[in-house]
């Protein structure tokens, strides 16, 4: 076959054309989620307070952190399935750091120093270790499949970023469930169950984003 | 490829369902991957035997993966990039592990490039290889130059159809060339 003859099999095949990438990764996080909540909706549900904790500054806060958490990792995760990567995502990331370090503080003169540590190990630690992998499974696998579509430059990267992008969305759910909100206990045990997601989402990366 | 607003400015005539700009496009990309991959064998020590398969396999992830751009970004940078991506693939296949780098000859985009080489070997190998369907899709049109419609005519099939079993045949022979291992 010549060239010039597969590029009319090329010219004739329109499907798939015109669907921006970041609507690809968007449906595929409202997939995945919506798995995540029919699992949130039967086995864990809302915290019995929900209401109420809207009322405090300690939850609101909460749920800013990882709504910019999520908004940081769905801008990652579309730079990272480019065969060029634009570093623009990055920006995102500075004003989860400037509000975690401005809630850190205020907490910290907040509590007294000796309940710090009672802030920080919270009640549900090891729930929130559990949940955040279980809620991220279905859009990690969402998402990985959706981005065998794409052409990342690096397919391990984009495979951690789609696991930073979905643990961000478990979190986001979770944070719905749980009574602790403290940002001490946030800001360590929420980092610490993306880990196991993101390197879960490197590993496959690797195997399966490869174009 | 000299002008870059132009390429960009095709894509997006494609992306709009501009046939005549997608054709347009993907002929200048070609002749250019092909002085791009005509270099990187010669710099790999490579027979340019290889050239047109190379030029086809990035057609054909171009188009497959022609979402990945990015509108406000330029077209050429996100096609050298898979373009290096693919030609260092195809070395890393037949055990060439070296460092090749295209950026060095960016500047000679516009450059004329040699005329194709009859048609590649490999490429009708693996148009054999596909199932028998989308073959004689593929060869419909490809080859025999008929028009999706005019293919489903003959086959007793739709036009969309046709166009859902081109589209399953173009991924299967992307795949076919990824997996070579030869």
């Amino acid at each position: 076959m010549k060239t010039e003859q597969l590029v009319a099999s090329l010219v004739a095949d329109r499907s798939g054309s015109a669907r921006p990438l970041g609507r690809t990764v968007g449906g595929a996080v409202l997939a995945g989620a919506l798995v995540s909540l029919v699992i949130f909706a039967v086995e864990f549900g809302p915290r019995v307070d929900l209401a109420a904790a809207f009322a405090t500054w300690r939850f609101d806060s909460k749920i800013m952190l990882v709504l910019s958490a999520l908004a940081a990792a769905l801008g990652a995760c579309i730079s990272m399935a480019r065969p060029v990567v634009i570093g623009r995502w990055r920006w995102s990331v500075l004003p989860i750091l400037f509000l975690a370090a401005a809630l850190l503080a205020v907490e910290l003169v907040a509590l007294p120093a000796g309940t710090w540590q009672s802030s920080l190990v919270g009640s549900n630690a090891l729930d929130c270790l559990m949940a955040i992998p279980l809620f991220a499974l279905a859009p990690l696998v969402a998402l990985l499949l959706a981005l065998r579509r794409a052409a990342p430059a690096s397919p391990t990267l984009a495979g951690a970023a789609a696991g930073g992008l979905a643990a961000a969305v478990a979190a986001t759910i979770y944070a719905f469930h749980c009574f602790d909100d403290s940002p001490l206990f946030v800001l360590t045990w929420y980092p610490l169950a993306a880990i196991p997601v993101i390197v879960a989402g490197a590993v496959a990366g690797h195997r399966l984003l490869r174009w | 490829m000299s002008d870059p607003e132009d390429l960009a400015a095709l894509m997006r005539a494609a992306r709009k369902g501009d046939d005549e700009a997608y054709r347009r496009l993907l002929l200048l990309v070609a002749s250019w991957l092909r002085a791009v991959a005509s270099r990187g064998l010669a710099a790999a020590g490579r027979p340019n035997a290889d050239c047109e398969d190379i030029v086809q396999e990035t057609l054909l992830a171009m188009h497959l993966k022609r979402d990945t751009w990015d509108e406000t970004q330029p077209l050429q940078p996100w096609l050298r990039a898979i373009a290096r991506h693919k030609l260092v693939d195809h070395l890393r296949r037949r055990g060439f592990t070296d460092h090749v780098d295209i950026d060095d000859h960016s500047d000679t985009l516009a450059a004329p490039a040699s005329a194709e080489e009859g048609s590649a070997l490999d490429a009708r190998q693996m148009l054999a290889s596909l199932p028998e369907r989308q073959r004689r899709i593929v060869e419909g049109i490809s080859i025999e130059g008929q028009s999706a419609r005019d293919v489903g005519a003959r086959m007793g099939m739709s036009e969309g159809a046709v166009r859902v079993t081109l589209h399953r045949a173009l991924r299967a022979l992307a795949d076919a060339y990824r997996k070579d291992r030869t």
